[in-house]
């Protein structure tokens, strides 16, 4: 199973390693160019700055092919990934791949000084009961559409939503060591 | 260990956040802006870009505070700040004013000779200069979250930033090698904490990400940057010292995402005009560099 980490700019590594930890024998690449994108099952979009990440996909033109690939194949986007995934952008407006339902407001919390590590409680993963959450300059979801499922929560608001085959957390579970947000992404993946 | 808890953790989280960018010096909002839409990571606020604190001398301070602030009300990137080595008292300031990082830099005059300021006491996360190994682990020992190599900052010249991170990535190869019997006195070599040295000589890298600064002034610059082993590049004089700033900012961060696609590095210089003037940094007089600033 070959998937891919969109390595424009952000903590790429952090999410390979996290693929990896999560299944030994995930083949993980890194998507910079169109032809990279070429026989993947999955894509994740990391953690990093949006604005940057647009840019890129416009110098690149990635930003159709990127829309297509995820209109077949399951996506999994924490932090900027989310920002780039949902239909609306706030704080300010911008363009966005609209391939999940959701509205997402831009550092929402505050600056860097508002960044934090959390244990969210009663999320729906299973296993153990706690699942720590590392929120960076982090967005916050306004809105989930029809069709999006919350499976964790923090301060009443979603932080982990499924929709369909595609996955979004607003925390970076790339930057915990356990592995089970990568596991259910990766087990849509296989689907 | 006592370094790496949870505070830290967020800390270097931003920085983890950064890789793979271009962060740009920015010295008012409208450079912050051409910065913003050339796709930077981050902008760097300062007072003056380094090629012309070279050029006027006098005290290089922290920018001006309504400069601070009209830039972060301008872009919606991270906004970082320059300190002078040891200012503490200026250090608070800008935590108070929330910039998202705070680099304690050599590019300014520095206020204390003996002293780098305590940076765990801070909430806000520090990145620092250094050229070697040693000077890296004391800077992660006092709180930085986040290390750039120095180079020579506003020469437009790469020579030392090569210096610097060769140098450094040479001797965390060195450090892997040893057995656990030499690491002691490593320690004692490197004047850096033997838990700090343990790490690098497990994991082969510093626990923070590790940046280069200081004399990038063209795409094939950030490349060979990246090359060596920066995990992304900060990017001064080089941009608004140059003939055409928008397009070189583009160029730049086009390039160093795909620094190992040498077409791509050819396409991303295609347009450009004059790049910044260089200085021959073996003519600089010792007392003119910047990388010696810091203990």
């Amino acid at each position: 199973m070959r998937v891919g980490v969109l390595a424009l700019q952000g903590d790429f590594e952090a999410h390979a390693a996290a693929l990896r930890r999560a299944c030994a024998s995930a083949d993980v690449v890194e998507v910079r160019q169109v032809a990279h994108l070429e026989g993947l099952a999955g894509l994740v979009i990391p953690g990093g700055e949006s604005t940057t990440m647009l840019k890129l996909m416009e110098y690149y033109g990635l930003f159709e092919p990127l829309r297509e690939f995820g209109s077949r194949r399951p996506v999994f986007g924490t932090c900027a990934g989310a920002i780039l995934l949902a239909s609306e952008v706030l704080n300010p407006a911008q363009a966005s791949l609209g391939l999940v339902d959701l509205t997402v407001e831009r550092n929402a919390y505050g600056r860097q000084l508002d960044s934090r590590v959390v244990r969210i409680a009663g999320h729906e993963l299973g296993g153990e009961p706690e699942l720590e959450a590392v929120f960076i300059r982090a967005p916050i979801i306004r809105h989930i559409g029809e069709g999006c499922q919350v499976l964790a929560q923090y301060g009443g608001d979603p932080v982990l939503v499924e929709a369909g085959s595609h996955l979004v957390a607003t925390f970076h579970p790339e930057l915990s060591s356990d592995p089970r947000v990568h596991s259910l992404f990766l087990s849509k993946v296989t689907v | 260990m006592r370094y790496l808890d949870e505070a830290f953790r967020v800390k270097v989280g931003l920085a983890e956040m950064l890789k793979g960018g271009v962060i740009m010096d920015v010295t008012d909002a409208r450079q912050a802006e051409i910065a913003e839409k050339a796709g930077a990571c981050a902008v760097m606020a300062l007072e003056r870009v380094p090629a012309d604190i070279r050029k006027e001398g006098g005290v290089a301070r922290m920018s001006a505070i309504r400069v601070m602030r009209e830039i972060m009300r301008t872009v919606s990137i991270p906004v970082m700040a320059k300190v002078r080595i040891g200012h503490f008292a200026e250090a608070q300031v800008l935590e108070a004013l929330e910039v998202d990082y705070i680099d304690e830099s050599e590019v300014l005059t520095p206020a204390d000779e003996e002293f780098h300021i305590d940076k765990r006491a801070f909430k806000v996360p520090f990145v620092c200069g250094c050229r070697n190994l040693g000077e890296a682990l004391r800077r992660i020992a006092e709180g930085a979250a986040m290390i750039r190599t120095k180079g020579e900052a506003g020469s437009g010249n790469i020579v030392e930033a090569v210096r610097h991170m060769r140098t450094i990535v040479r001797e965390m190869k060195q450090l892997t090698v040893l057995g656990p019997e030499e690491l002691v006195a490593e320690s004692k070599k490197l004047g850096a904490p033997l838990e700090l040295v343990e790490y690098v000589h497990q994991n082969g890298k510093l626990p923070v990400p590790n940046f280069s600064a200081g004399g990038i002034a063209t795409p094939a610059d950030a490349a060979l940057a990246r090359f060596l082993g920066a995990e992304a590049v900060f990017v001064g004089s080089g941009i608004f010292k140059s003939s055409d700033p928008e397009t070189r900012a583009k160029a730049i961060v086009k390039a160093n995402t795909n620094y190992t696609d040498p077409k791509a590095v050819l396409e991303a210089s295609e347009e450009l005009g004059e790049a910044m003037p260089g200085l021959d940094v073996a003519k600089l007089p010792e007392s003119e560099l910047m990388q010696t600033r810091g203990w």
